[in-house]
């Protein structure tokens, strides 16, 4: 079974956002970028596939500029068996992507699609979604547990209020959550090793695909800071501010 | 201007989330229609009838649609998109789940998450954990938008809306519902709580937790969130965590124990009126989003707050 997994190239997630001064978008300016943490889940997720003896090929695949070949050799050096790059210098919008991968997975014809829920830069939460509706397929998302047999995926999912367990008949597209697993580390010789593995480029052209933006960004500003308030000595003036002043309790 | 809302409901009656979704809907304006998509839902759509502005009731009641499976549900929506400018769902794992789905299909765009209408083709998002507010201009004829709850006010009772009984679609048969497990819970609904009492990391353990926050709970009737930090160690099960990939929760109050503040987790809880931090580190980040902020242990202070109450 081969698994295709979709990581995107964002800032990250420890570097403070800021704001560019014309309201225009975020200053990524010498800006530390990394793999989205929940593809680094998803990556795993299907190196673990790999080395339990399900899927027997992994396959990453980012959309964007060149500088997303880094994070296919992060993959690469994860454990992912070969790479592709979609290369595009345009903005590309969930809708786009979603579009490209499906363009790929026809081409690769995976049994499973396992990318992060979200990117933690637009927060949009719809790529995997997205994708499944335009390949026909069921879909998992937010899961923290991924059992594969006989064809099948049983996938536990992190709901409001609990959890809730689904079960897919394959091909599938999963999207992770938090506690799927903990992602590795790549080793130095690994790393080493990736720059070796195959990563071919490919245009959204030669797929077919339209990456228009159908949304348009106005402008991007901070939102309204929040003042600090005040240090209070004890118990008791908490509890009197609370009562007196912000009257949030009887 | 006619806009879809999906309604979020448990078949019986229907779900706080449901309520402000219905007044981003006023915002854009025009007529409001809600569809309630579920099996033996009479309850939900009667509840759903008497919202003020809604003018019209779908109801689609099939046994497929009983555990709500975004595949059969998103066709059933795409079905009934013809003659609505907008698709509107609350931004809960449900219409999280459902929506995108829905806009591929339409191939349309979906607008994640919005906390304010501009006008009926442009909407305020955050992005980058809410670091960034952006403001998108949609081009395409139908807008899909999940709507962030904290952002818009509950709709209010007093409406007579038509309930009209719709086909419902096939069933897609592609994925099943094996089970749920739900948290039990008597406390209040963690989005939609007054007082929320949060713990971290801080507390150190599961038994901590609850040994030391629940009677604080319960005298302010508040229901319980976490940090990640606290789910990650296993304090709670993941639907108590508040953060950018959590719960966004805005109650009037926030007690944050034994939570240094990562930006993911202010993400999920900065909109709320008033904070409190309990830490005993003075540089915490979380003291500065706190309106009162008290340093020192909390195995000492939580207790000595609770019988203060």
């Amino acid at each position: 079974m081969k698994v295709l997994v979709p990581v995107k190239r964002v800032i990250d997630y420890n570097v403070k956002v800021r704001v560019k001064a014309d309201g225009s978008g975020i200053d990524l300016a010498n800006v530390k970028m990394a793999m989205n943490p929940f593809d680094e889940i998803a990556v795993e997720e299907a190196i673990r596939l790999r080395e339990a003896g399900i899927a027997t090929e992994v396959v990453a695949v980012s959309c964007g500029t060149t500088a997303c070949q880094e994070t296919l050799r992060t993959a690469m050096a994860l454990g992912a068996d070969r790479a592709v790059l979609i290369e595009s210098d345009a903005e590309l919008q969930p809708l786009a992507v979603a579009k490209l991968l499906k363009a790929l997975a026809d081409k690769e014809t995976p049994q499973l699609v396992i990318l992060g829920k979200q990117a933690i830069d637009d927060d949009s939460n719809q790529t995997g979604q997205m994708l499944a509706a335009l390949l026909g397929w069921p879909q998992a998302t937010f899961a923290s547990k991924v059992v594969i047999a006989a064809g099948r995926a049983t996938v536990t999912r992190e709901i409001d209020g609990g959890l809730e367990t689904l079960d897919l008949p394959l091909p599938a597209v999963i999207t992770t959550d938090l506690r799927l697993n903990e992602p590795r580390y790549a080793t130095l010789p690994n790393i080493m090793k990736a720059k070796k593995k195959p990563l071919d480029v490919v245009k959204p052209v030669d797929l077919g695909v339209d990456v228009t933006p159908r949304l348009a960004t106005l402008k991007v500003v901070e939102p309204p800071r929040r003042q600090a308030g005040v240090k209070v000595a004890d118990v008791a003036e908490l509890v009197s501010k609370l009562k007196n002043e912000a009257k949030v309790i009887a | 201007m006619s806009i879809l809302v999906i309604a979020e409901h448990d078949n019986a009656g229907l779900k706080a989330a449901t309520l402000n979704t219905v007044t981003a809907a006023a915002k854009i304006g025009g007529e409001i229609h809600l569809l309630v998509a579920g099996s033996g839902c009479a309850g939900a759509a009667q509840a759903a009838a008497q919202l003020a502005g809604v003018t019209k009731v779908l109801v689609a009641d099939a046994p497929h649609y009983a555990g709500q499976i975004a595949e059969n549900e998103a066709a059933l929506i795409v079905a009934n998109a013809p003659g609505h400018t907008h698709i509107l769902a609350p931004a809960t794992s449900h219409g999280k789940n459902t929506l995108p789905r829905v806009a591929a299909l339409l191939d349309v765009a979906q607008i994640s998450e919005i906390v304010a209408v501009e006008s009926p083709d442009t909407f305020v998002r955050p992005i980058y954990a809410g670091n960034a507010l952006a403001t998108v201009k949609s081009a395409d004829a139908v807008k899909v938008i999940t709507v962030r709850t904290t952002a818009f006010d509950a709709a209010g009772q007093g409406g007579s809306a038509a309930i009209e009984n719709i086909a419902a679609g096939p069933d897609l048969g592609l994925s099943k519902l094996v089970g749920r497990e739900m948290t039990k819970s008597t406390r209040p609904e963690l989005g939609a709580a007054k007082v929320i009492v949060s713990g971290g990391r801080g507390l150190a353990s599961g038994e901590n937790y609850h040994t030391l926050l629940e009677p604080l709970a319960d005298k302010l009737n508040a229901a319980l969130g976490a940090s990640r930090a606290a789910v990650d160690a296993g304090f709670v099960p993941n639907d108590y965590q508040v953060g950018q990939t959590g719960k966004i929760v805005a109650p009037q109050l926030y007690i944050a124990i034994g939570i240094s503040g990562a930006i993911q987790h202010l993400a999920g809880m900065k909109d709320s009126k008033v904070i409190v931090a309990i830490n005993k580190d003075p540089e915490a980040p979380i003291f500065q989003v706190a309106d009162y902020g008290l340093v020192g242990d909390l195995f000492q202070i939580v207790p000595e707050l609770t019988a203060a109450l």
